[in-house]
C-alpha cells in the first residue's frame, strides 16, 4: 500500500491491483464502469484527457453523483475538469454539461483527490449512462534531460497509469496517448500495449478492481514551446465615457528544458529548425473585435515586434518577445488596448449595470500559473459582486485614477493555474449613477474657473500702502 | 537713455487712445507667447511621434534612473546614495557628484501630479520635462530681450529660441539632459541679472541668486554664468558705466550665490576654491574699490580726492601685490593650476587632446566644422552681426551685456561642439533684435511712403506696439535719476500707467513727433523697403523650414532605437533594448558587465547590472583597465576581467548593418586611453603605417586583440566572406576560436554582442606543466609588464 503512486524512481515498475476490501459508502459500491476509453493528448505542453466512462448503475438505489479519482502528484496540476453527458437520441444529441466538483472522501487511499460529477437525472438501478471528461494537466511533462543545448531537442518525460485510477470496478478499458511526433525514446510497456505513429495504445485491459494502479512513464520528444506565464495581471478600467482600457501585465518563462551554454545567433538564424528547435519565437493572442489603440511594450520602451489582423469575429495580435526565449529564460511584457464598452457593459432590469468580459489570458496555448483580474469601476459606483463560473479568491481595492477625489472601487479577482479553457465570461455587477460622470468635467472647470476670477480680483486690487 | 523732455503739449485723448492700445498690444503679445510656448513644446514632440516616449542616449539613462531612484526612496536617501552598481568596485556617491536640479525638478514635477491623483509614469514625466523647459526658455529670452530692446524684440528673439535647432537637439522629448533645464536657467538668470541692473532693485538681485543657485544644481555650465557677469560688471566699470544699480546687481549675486552655491554637494566648496570662480572675487573686490572710491568722490573736494588717490594707490598697490603673490602661490601648488580638466580644454583648445584622451574622445567636445553652425544656428549665423550692430544703436548696459554674451559664447562653441548650445540663446537674441530692428525700420518707412497717411497723430497711431513699449521703457529709465526716491520699481504695468498718468502726459506725444521726424529723415524708398521686407520673411521662413526639418529628421532619434527605410517599409533596429532586456531577465542580478563606457549608463539602467566603468569618466585609471583588457589578447583580457570580478563581456558590433559607431570604431581610444596609464598598450602596434585597419593587412596585435575577436567571433559564417559594412573590407582574420569566452547572446541584428568568462579549467598535472614549460618563453619578455598590466591582482 505503500505508495506506489509517487513512485517516481520507479521506471517500468508495475504495481497491480490496489485491491480494497474495506467498507464504502453505498453510492461507490454499487456503481460501476463497464466501459472506459481514455485518450491523452500530449501534443503540446498542456495535457489534455479525453475520458468517455460508461457508467452502470448495478445497485439497487438510484444515484446522481459518480465519482472521479486522481493521484495526487495530477491533481496538484489539475487545471479544470469538464464533464459532459449526450442526450437524446440518434441524431438529435446534445452534449449537456454536469456539474464537477472537488470532494473530500475521509478514507482516501494514499491522499488520491476527488471530484464529484452530479448527474442531471439519477441513474436508477441497472441503467447506464456515457459521461464525457475533459481535463487538462499542466506542469506535467518534465524535460529529461533537464537542460539542453541549443541544436538538441527537447525530449520530456510524462508519468501517469496504464490502468485508469477510479473508485469503480472497471470492466473493459483503453488508453490512447498521442505524442507529437514519432520520436519516442522509450514507453513502459504493460501488455497488451503497443505504439503506431505517433499514438501508444494501452489495453484493452479487462477486470480490475477500484484503485488499480500501473505506473507508466513515456520519454518523448516536445519541441512546442513551453509557454508559461508565471504572473499575469489583467486591469480592466471602465469608462462610462464609452471606453473599456485593458492592460495586461505579462511575466513569461519558457518552462521547457532549461538552456545550456551557448546561443549562437548565427546557428539560430541560418539553420531554424535544427538550432533552438524548442525555442518560443512568437505568441499569438487572441483579442476581442473592434479592439483599438493596442500596445505592446516592456518597461525600457516599445516592443516593435507585433502585428494586429483584425477582422469583424475576432482581433489576433501575434507578439514576438524581443529575444527568443530558449528554456529558462524569462521576458516581461505589457499589452494594452481599448474596447469599445457597448461590447461589454450592459443593464439588467433592475437597473445595475454589468461587465460581460472574457477571465483567461488571451495568449493560445499558454499556461498561467497566477492570474489576477482586476475590475476598476468608476468613480462613485457601488455594491459590486462578481460572478465567476469557477472559484477564485476576491477583494475589493481603492484606487486613484486621473484626478479621483474618492478613488474607484477595484475588484480583485486571483485564480492559480490557468489554462486557455478558463477563458468563459464573469460578470461585474454594480449601481453607477450617470451623474458621477460629470464630476471631474465639473471640478476642471471651476478649478479654472476660480483660477481666472483669482487673476482679474488679483488685478483689481491695490494692495499697495502709499498711494 | 537721455530722453529728451522738453515737449509741454498735453493732448488727453491722445493718451487714453494709447493705453488702450498698449492693453491691446498686452493681451496680444501675451497670446503670441503662449502660442510660442506650444510652439516650442510641440515642435520638440517628434520623437515621440516618429519613434515612441523613450528616454533618448545615455545620460538621460542615468538622470531618468537617478530620478526613479528619488521618486521611490525620497530626497534624503537620494542626498546619502552610494550606487554600488557601477564603477565596480570602487561604486559612486550619486548624491554628491550629481548635478541635482533636472532630477529634482522632474521629480517635483511627478510629486506634484501624483498628489492630483494623476498618474503619469516617471518615464513620461521625465521625457516631456525637456519641451516643457524649452518653453519656459523661450518665454525666458522673450523677457531678457525686452529688458534690452523693447518687446518686440523679444517676441522675436523668443520665437527664434523656440525652434533654433541646437537647442532642439538637447531637448527633443525624452532627451532628459540637464541641458534640457540649464539654458532655461541661464537665460532666466542673465534676465533677472539685466533686469535688476535696469531697475536697481534688491528683490530682482535675490531673485537672481535664486535664479543663480537653480543653474547650478542643473549644470556644470554655471561657471559660464560666474565668469560672464563679472567680465561685464568690470566691462561697465571700466567704460566708466559705475552705477548703484551695477553695484545692487553684481555685490549680492556673489555673496548669496557663492554661499548657495556651495549648498549643492557636487560644488560644495569649489564655489570658494576653484580658479573658475576667482574672477567673480577679483570684480567684487573691483567693484567694491570703485564703489568706495565714488563715494570718497562725492564727499571730497576735487583736490582732496587727488590726495586721497595718491595715497590709498600706493597703498593699495603693495597690498594688491602681496595678495596676488599668495594667491598666485596657492594655484600653482595645484597640479591644474586649480581648473579643471574640462574649463582648460575650453582656455586652451588642445589642451585635451595632449594630456586627456578621455575627454578628447567624446565627440561633444570636438572643436565643430563650419557645416555644423550652418546645421545648428542656420539663418541666425548672418543676422547675428546685424544684431550686434543693433545693440550699439544706442549702447545700453544691458545691450552691452548681450554683446559680451554673443562674444564669449561664439569663442567656446568654437572650442566645443556642445557649447553650441550656449551660442543659442545669445545667437536668438541677437538676430530677435536685429529683424525686429530691421521690421521696425521698413515697416516704419512703408507707412511713411504711403499716401494718407502723413500726419504726425497717424504716424504715431501705425507705430509697431514694440516700438511705443520701447518708448516706455525708455521714458521709464529716463525717469529713474530724477525721482528713484519716489519711484518704487512694481511689476504691475497697470501701475506704471499711472505713475505715468500723474506726470505730466504729454511726453509721450512729444517723443512720438520727434521720432516721427527722425524716421523721416531716415525713411527708405518704397520698392527698396517692401523688396527687403520680403526677403526678411524668405529667410525667416526659411528658418523655419530648416528648424522642422532639424527637428524631425536630424535631432529626433533616440538613438537606442534605429531605423532604416528600405523598399519593403520601415525597418526597426531595436537591437541594444533587445540585448539589455536579455541581460535584465536571463542573468543574475548581482553578475557584473564590463563594456565599453559609453553603454554603462544604459546597462545600469536598462538591464539593471552593475557595470565596469561608465559614462560619468570620473576614474581615468579604471576606464583604462577596461581598454587595456579590450585590446589585449584573449588570455590576458580574461584575467583582468576576471581580477575585477566580470562575469559578462558586451560588446557593440556594427559590422553586419553598417552601424558605423560601434566599438570597432572606437577601438583607437580604447588604445589610447589604455596606453595612457599601461605603457605596455601602445598604438602604433595597431597601426599598419599609421593607419587603422582590419582587414588582411592589419597587425597581428589588432587581430589578436580581445575587441577584434569578440566582435568578429564567427562573423564569417553569416556571408561566407565575413564583409564588414561599416569598414567595407573583408576581415583579416576570419576562422578563429574563443578560449576564455563563449558567446552568450547576439542580438537579432547583431548590434550587441554578449559573451560569458568561461570558468577556471580544473588544473590537470600533465597539462599544467606543459602549458607552463610553453608560455614561459613567451612570457619571461612580458614579464616587466605584468605587474603593471593589472592593478587588480
Amino acid at each position: 500500500m505503500e505508495a506506489p503512486i509517487r513512485a517516481r524512481e520507479a521506471l517500468g515498475f508495475i504495481l497491480f491491483s490496489l485491491l480494497f476490501s474495506i467498507c464504502r459508502s453505498s453510492s461507490l459500491n454499487h456503481l460501476l464502469i463497464s466501459n472506459a476509453e481514455r485518450r491523452i493528448d500530449l501534443s503540446s505542453h498542456i495535457v489534455k484527457v479525453f475520458l468517455t466512462l460508461k457508467v452502470e448503475n448495478a445497485g439497487s438505489t438510484p444515484t446522481s453523483e459518480v465519482l472521479l479519482s486522481f493521484p495526487p502528484t495530477q491533481a496538484d496540476h489539475l487545471a479544470t475538469v469538464e464533464a459532459l453527458v449526450t442526450k437524446g437520441k440518434r441524431k438529435k444529441t446534445t452534449l449537456v454539461r454536469l456539474d464537477v466538483k472537488p470532494t473530500e472522501l475521509p478514507d482516501a487511499p494514499n491522499d488520491a483527490k476527488y471530484f464529484t460529477i452530479y448527474l442531471a437525472n439519477p441513474l436508477k438501478s441497472g441503467e447506464s449512462t456515457t459521461i464525457e471528461v475533459l481535463y487538462l494537466l499542466t506542469h506535467s511533462q518534465e524535460p529529461f534531460p533537464a537542460e539542453i543545448a541549443q541544436s538538441e531537442s527537447q525530449l520530456v518525460y510524462y508519468r501517469d497509469s496504464a490502468l485508469i485510477l477510479s473508485p469503480y470496478h472497471i470492466k473493459q478499458q483503453t488508453t490512447f496517448i498521442k505524442t507529437p511526433s514519432t520520436k519516442v525514446e522509450s514507453f513502459t510497456r504493460v501488455e497488451p500495449s503497443n505504439r503506431a505513429g505517433t499514438e501508444i495504445k494501452y489495453g484493452p485491459y479487462e477486470d480490475h478492481p477500484p484503485y488499480s494502479f500501473s505506473p507508466i512513464l513515456i520519454h518523448f520528444e516536445n519541441n512546442s514551446p513551453f509557454a508559461v506565464v508565471e504572473e499575469l495581471v489583467r486591469e480592466v478600467e471602465i469608462s462610462h465615457w464609452g471606453n473599456l482600457q485593458v492592460t495586461e501585465q505579462y511575466t513569461l518563462v519558457h518552462a521547457g528544458a532549461r538552456h545550456k551554454g551557448v546561443f549562437s545567433r548565427v546557428d539560430y538564424q541560418s539553420r531554424p529548425t535544427l538550432n533552438g528547435a524548442s525555442s518560443l519565437r512568437y505568441l499569438l493572442a487572441r483579442l476581442p473585435p473592434r479592439v483599438h489603440s493596442v500596445y505592446y511594450r516592456d518597461e525600457i520602451g516599445n516592443i516593435s515586434s507585433s502585428h494586429l489582423r483584425t477582422d469583424s469575429r475576432k482581433s489576433e495580435l501575434e507578439i514576438e518577445p524581443r529575444y527568443p526565449l530558449f528554456g529558462g529564460w524569462k521576458a516581461t511584457f505589457v499589452i494594452g488596448y481599448g474596447l469599445p464598452l457597448q461590447d461589454f457593459l450592459f443593464e439588467t432590469s433592475d437597473d445595475r449595470r454589468y461587465l460581460n468580459f472574457t477571465f483567461g489570458c488571451p495568449l493560445l496555448e499558454t499556461v498561467v500559473d497566477k492570474l489576477t483580474v482586476k475590475v476598476v469601476l468608476p468613480e462613485g459606483s457601488k455594491d459590486p459582486s462578481a460572478v465567476v463560473p469557477f472559484p477564485v479568491e476576491q477583494h475589493l481595492e481603492t484606487k486613484y485614477s486621473y484626478l479621483d477625489v474618492v478613488g474607484r472601487t477595484v475588484v480583485v479577482m486571483e485564480k492559480k493555474n490557468l489554462v486557455p479553457a478558463h477563458n468563459s465570461h464573469f460578470q461585474v455587477y454594480y449601481t453607477f449613477k450617470p451623474i458621477f460622470m460629470l464630476a471631474e468635467p465639473l471640478m476642471l472647470s471651476s478649478a479654472f474657473f476660480l483660477f481666472f476670477v483669482a487673476c482679474v480680483a488679483y488685478l483689481h486690487i491695490d494692495l499697495s500702502i502709499r498711494k | 537713455m537721455a530722453a529728451p523732455e522738453t515737449s509741454t503739449a498735453a493732448v488727453p485723448t491722445l493718451y487714453t487712445n494709447n493705453t488702450l492700445r498698449n492693453a491691446f498690444g498686452g493681451v496680444l503679445s501675451f497670446f503670441i507667447l503662449l502660442l510660442i510656448g506650444v510652439l516650442a513644446f510641440s515642435i520638440r514632440l517628434f520623437s515621440v511621434i516618429k519613434y515612441e516616449s523613450v528616454i533618448h542616449e545615455f545620460d538621460p539613462y542615468f538622470n531618468y534612473r537617478v530620478t526613479q531612484f528619488l521618486t521611490k526612496k525620497g530626497i534624503y536617501e537620494f542626498w546619502n546614495w552610494f550606487d554600488d552598481r557601477t564603477w565596480y568596485p570602487l561604486g559612486r556617491v550619486i548624491g554628491g557628484t550629481v548635478y541635482p536640479g533636472l532630477t529634482l525638478t522632474a521629480g517635483t514635477i511627478w510629486w506634484l501630479l501624483n498628489s492630483l491623483n494623476i498618474p503619469l509614469s516617471v518615464e513620461t514625466v521625465c521625457v516631456f520635462t525637456a519641451p516643457i523647459f524649452s518653453a519656459f526658455a523661450s518665454w525666458a529670452t522673450y523677457l531678457l530681450t525686452k529688458e534690452v530692446k523693447g518687446a518686440g524684440a523679444g517676441l522675436t528673439a523668443a520665437v527664434l529660441l523656440a525652434m533654433v535647432p541646437s537647442y532642439i537637439s538637447r531637448s527633443v522629448a525624452g532627451s532628459y539632459d540637464n541641458e534640457a533645464v540649464a539654458i532655461f536657467a541661464l537665460i532666466f538668470t542673465f534676465y533677472l541679472y539685466l533686469k535688476t541692473l535696469n531697475t536697481g532693485s534688491l528683490f530682482y538681485a535675490t531673485l537672481n541668486s535664486l535664479a543663480y543657485f537653480y543653474m547650478v544644481c542643473s549644470w556644470g555650465g554655471y561657471t559660464f554664468i560666474i565668469n560672464l557677469i563679472p567680465m561685464h560688471v568690470l566691462l561697465c566699470i571700466v567704460t566708466g558705466r559705475y552705477s548703484s544699480r551695477l553695484y545692487i546687481a553684481y555685490a549680492p549675486l556673489v555673496v548669496l550665490g557663492t554661499l548657495l552655491a556651495a549648498l549643492v554637494p557636487v560644488v560644495g566648496f569649489n564655489a570658494v576654491m576653484t580658479s573658475e570662480h576667482f574672477a567673480s572675487f577679483l570684480v567684487f573686490i573691483i567693484i567694491h574699490v570703485v564703489a568706495f572710491v565714488y563715494y570718497i568722490k562725492g564727499i571730497l573736494s576735487p583736490k582732496m580726492f587727488k590726495v586721497a588717490v595718491t595715497l590709498v594707490v600706493t597703498v593699495g598697490l603693495a597690498v594688491c601685490c602681496a595678495v596676488i603673490a599668495v594667491l598666485i602661490a596657492l594655484v600653482a601648488s595645484s597640479p591644474t593650476k586649480g581648473w579643471s580638466g574640462r574649463s582648460l580644454s575650453l582656455l586652451d583648445p588642445t589642451y585635451a587632446s595632449k594630456y586627456i584622451p578621455i575627454i578628447a574622445s567624446v565627440s561633444e567636445h570636438q572643436p565643430p566644422t563650419w557645416p555644423s553652425y550652418f546645421m545648428d544656428i542656420n539663418v541666425l549665423a548672418f543676422l547675428v552681426p546685424a544684431g550686434i550692430i543693433a545693440c550699439f544703436l544706442p549702447l545700453s548696459d544691458a545691450s552691452s551685456f548681450i554683446v559680451l554674451y554673443i562674444a564669449t559664447s561664439v569663442y567656446f562653441s568654437g572650442v566645443m561642439v556642445r557649447l553650441m548650445l550656449v551660442l543659442a540663446p545669445a545667437a536668438c537674441i541677437t538676430s530677435g533684435i536685429a529683424l525686429s530692428e530691421a521690421f521696425d525700420v521698413l515697416t516704419g518707412s512703408i507707412k511713411f511712403q504711403l499716401p494718407g497717411v502723413t500726419s504726425n497723430a497717424e504716424v504715431d497711431a501705425g507705430e509697431t506696439s514694440s516700438d511705443t513699449s520701447e518708448a516706455q521703457t525708455d521714458e521709464v529709465k529716463a525717469e529713474k535719476p530724477d525721482d528713484t526716491s519716489k519711484n518704487r520699481p512694481s511689476k504691475k504695468s497697470k501701475k506704471k500707467e499711472r505713475e505715468l498718468a500723474e506726470n505730466p502726459p504729454a511726453k509721450a506725444t512729444a517723443k512720438a513727433k520727434a521720432k516721427a521726424e527722425k524716421k523721416r529723415l531716415l525713411a527708405l524708398p518704397l520698392e527698396a523697403s517692401v523688396i527687403s521686407l520680403l526677403l526678411l520673411v524668405v529667410l525667416g521662413a526659411f528658418y523655419v523650414v530648416h528648424s522642422v526639418w532639424a527637428a524631425a529628421e536630424a535631432y529626433s532619434a533616440p538613438s537606442i532605437v534605429l531605423t532604416t527605410r528600405s523598399r519593403d517599409g520601415l525597418h526597426v533596429f531595436d537591437d541594444f533594448r533587445e540585448a539589455y532586456a536579455w541581460l535584465s531577465h536571463n542573468t543574475d542580478v548581482n553578475d557584473k558587465v564590463a563594456s565599453w563606457w559609453d553603454y554603462g549608463y544604459q546597462t545600469t539602467a536598462m538591464a539593471n547590472r552593475t557595470v565596469i566603468v561608465d559614462n560619468n569618466t570620473w576614474n581615468n585609471t579604471h576606464i583604462a583597465t577596461v581598454g587595456t583588457a579590450m585590446s589585449s589578447p584573449e588570455r590576458a583580457a580574461w584575467e583582468i576581467f576576471h581580477s575585477l570580478d566580470v562575469k559578462y563581456v558586451l560588446v557593440v558590433f556594427g559590422g553586419l548593418i553598417g552601424y558605423p559607431s560601434d566599438d570597432i570604431n572606437k577601438f583607437l581610444w580604447m588604445v589610447r586611453i589604455g596606453g595612457g596609464v599601461f605603457p605596455h598598450i601602445k598604438e602604433p602596434d595597431y597601426l599598419r603605417d599609421g593607419q587603422y585597419r582590419i582587414d588582411s593587412q592589419a597587425t597581428p596585435t589588432m587581430l589578436n586583440c580581445l575587441m577584434y575577436k569578440l566582435s568578429y567571433y564567427r562573423f564569417v559564417e553569416t556571408d561566407g566572406k565575413a564583409y564588414d559594412r561599416v569598414r567595407r573590407t573583408e576581415i583579416g582574420k576570419k576562422y578563429f576560436k574563443l578560449t576564455h569566452f563563449e558567446e552568450v547572446f547576439t542580438t537579432h541584428h547583431w548590434m550587441v554582442r554578449i559573451y560569458k568568462l568561461k570558468p577556471l579549467k580544473n588544473r590537470i598535472r600533465g597539462k599544467a606543466k606543459k602549458s607552463k614549460s610553453k608560455t614561459s618563453s613567451t612570457s619571461s619578455s612580458k614579464r616587466s609588464g605584468t605587474k603593471k598590466k593589472n592593478p587588480w591582482l
